[in-house]
């Protein structure tokens, strides 16, 4: 799971009212070289929760990212190359994502998180 | 061979023999990638060039993610099967992967998503794999999901496989429920084979994004052999000969009853059966004869 989804998902247990940001607990990811694209990257900043992805980055060791960051930054190349590495380079492998409100814990096993819900929380 | 919704939920249907057909038998593959292809098509993304995120639901081994990563899109995959995702593990899918249930909601912040597929899997919504199963609310889960994480203009292309006109009915009016626009396309419609129903979905009050495009061969024109073929990954032979009971119908100590029987019979001149008319005899009790 790259840091792109986790700034997406949210937690679905039934009668949780804010379930983002996922608590992201890492303990082994990787990283894989892709090439940048800035379009996407333009496309994709006004949906991004930008102190989410930030304090994921820091859960993966990667503190380059601006703790916060508005779109006139996407004119620098610098700011592009972090917000890219950060946001599609670093998978994370094995760890779990915690739900903000309930502290309900999700496996991340072999980089694919078990969203699965047990039938009382649905 | 029944239908393999009928026989076992899909992550037990979808085992490890299950899964692994879709690395090793090059038909499933082709097919799975043309109706990906068809499905991305009918998504009719903005051709410019810009990289989109987009979901496949019901992802299973990656292949239909493998069209959307070659078009450059980064996508989000869904799917209740491990084995699936295993084989999609091996396969180095580009996308994330989500061991999920989308009867469950797909757990999403609202309108980020800028599109999204699924293939072969949202009928498996109407079937009641456990006691805590209710279709309806399974289907009105997973659209109201979908309806919610999509930006706005943004479309869900969904081929399904559905049993019966009441499913897809039923399908669909969860679609409309959720607040979609759009309809069905069908390609190859004269084809028993090669016919594909695709739900084209968009979010949003309907503009001119949400007119529908025509199905492949509606008018008539004829489909190649290839796409005659029957092989498509829904209709392979699954492991299981157990037929899977379906849920009993009730029935009360007085049988089915007259409702009962007057509501089956008009859904069977729905469909173009010539049925006898009601009358007063219809579903009369008998007596009991020795
Ligand atoms: C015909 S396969 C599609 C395979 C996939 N498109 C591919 O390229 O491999 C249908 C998939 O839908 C998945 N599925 C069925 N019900 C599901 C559910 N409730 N939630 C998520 N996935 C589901 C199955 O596990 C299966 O992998």
């Amino acid at each position: 799971m790259r840091l792109l989804t986790h700034n997406m998902l949210s937690c679905n247990i039934k009668g949780v009212a804010n379930g983002f940001p996922l608590r992201l607990e890492a303990e082994k990811w990787v990283e894989k070289e892709v090439e940048l694209n800035a379009d996407f990257l333009r496309h994709i900043f006004p949906k991004i929760e930008w102190k989410a992805l930030a304090g994921a980055a820091r859960a993966v060791g990667y503190c380059e990212l601006p703790e916060e960051a508005d779109a006139a930054m996407l004119d620098s190349e610098d700011f592009l190359r972090r917000f890219h590495h950060a946001l599609l380079e670093i998978h994370v492998e094995e760890g779990a994502l915690v739900c903000p409100e309930t502290g309900r814990g999700f496996p991340i096993t072999k980089g694919i998180p078990n969203m699965l819900l047990h039938e009382d929380e649905v | 061979m029944p239908r393999p919704e009928v026989q076992a939920p899909p992550e037990i249907f979808y085992n490890e023999t299950e899964a692994r057909k879709y690395t090793t038998s090059s038909r499933i593959i082709e097919i799975q990638a043309k109706i990906s292809e068809r499905a991305l098509e009918l998504l009719a993304l903005p051709n410019d060039g810009v990289p989109r995120l987009l979901l496949d639901i019901g992802c299973g081994s990656g292949l239909s993610g493998e069209t959307l990563s070659e078009n450059g899109h980064h996508w989000i995959g869904y799917d209740i099967s491990e084995s699936m995702l295993n084989v999609a593990l091996e396969r180095e899918a580009e996308g994330d992967l989500l061991l999920a249930d989308m009867g469950q909601g797909l757990g999403l912040r609202p309108g980020v998503v800028d599109g999204a597929i699924s293939i072969s899997a949202v009928q498996w919504l109407c079937y009641a794999d456990k006691s805590s199963h209710e279709p309806r609310m399974r289907l009105k889960a997973f659209f109201g999901s979908l309806y919610r994480c999509l930006a706005r203009g943004a479309r869900a292309v969904l081929q399904l496989y559905a049993e019966n006109m009441d499913q897809s009915e039923m399908i669909m009016m969860y679609a409309m429920r959720a607040g979609f626009a759009g309809g069905i396309v069908v390609d190859w419609p004269h084809s028993s084979k090669a016919r594909k129903a695709y739900l084209v979905l968009t979010c949003g009050p309907p503009s001119v994004q949400s007119y529908l495009p025509k199905g492949k061969g509606e008018d008539g024109a004829m489909c190649s052999e290839d796409e005659e073929s029957d092989d498509d990954g829904n209709q392979t032979v699954g492991i299981y000969d157990r037929t899977r009971p379906r849920k009993k119908a009730k029935i009360n100590k007085n049988g089915k009853g007259k409702e009962w029987v007057f509501k089956k019979k008009e859904q069977m001149r729905k469909k173009g059966y010539s049925v006898p008319p009601d009358t007063k005899y219809t579903a009369r009790k008998r007596k009991a004869h020795f």
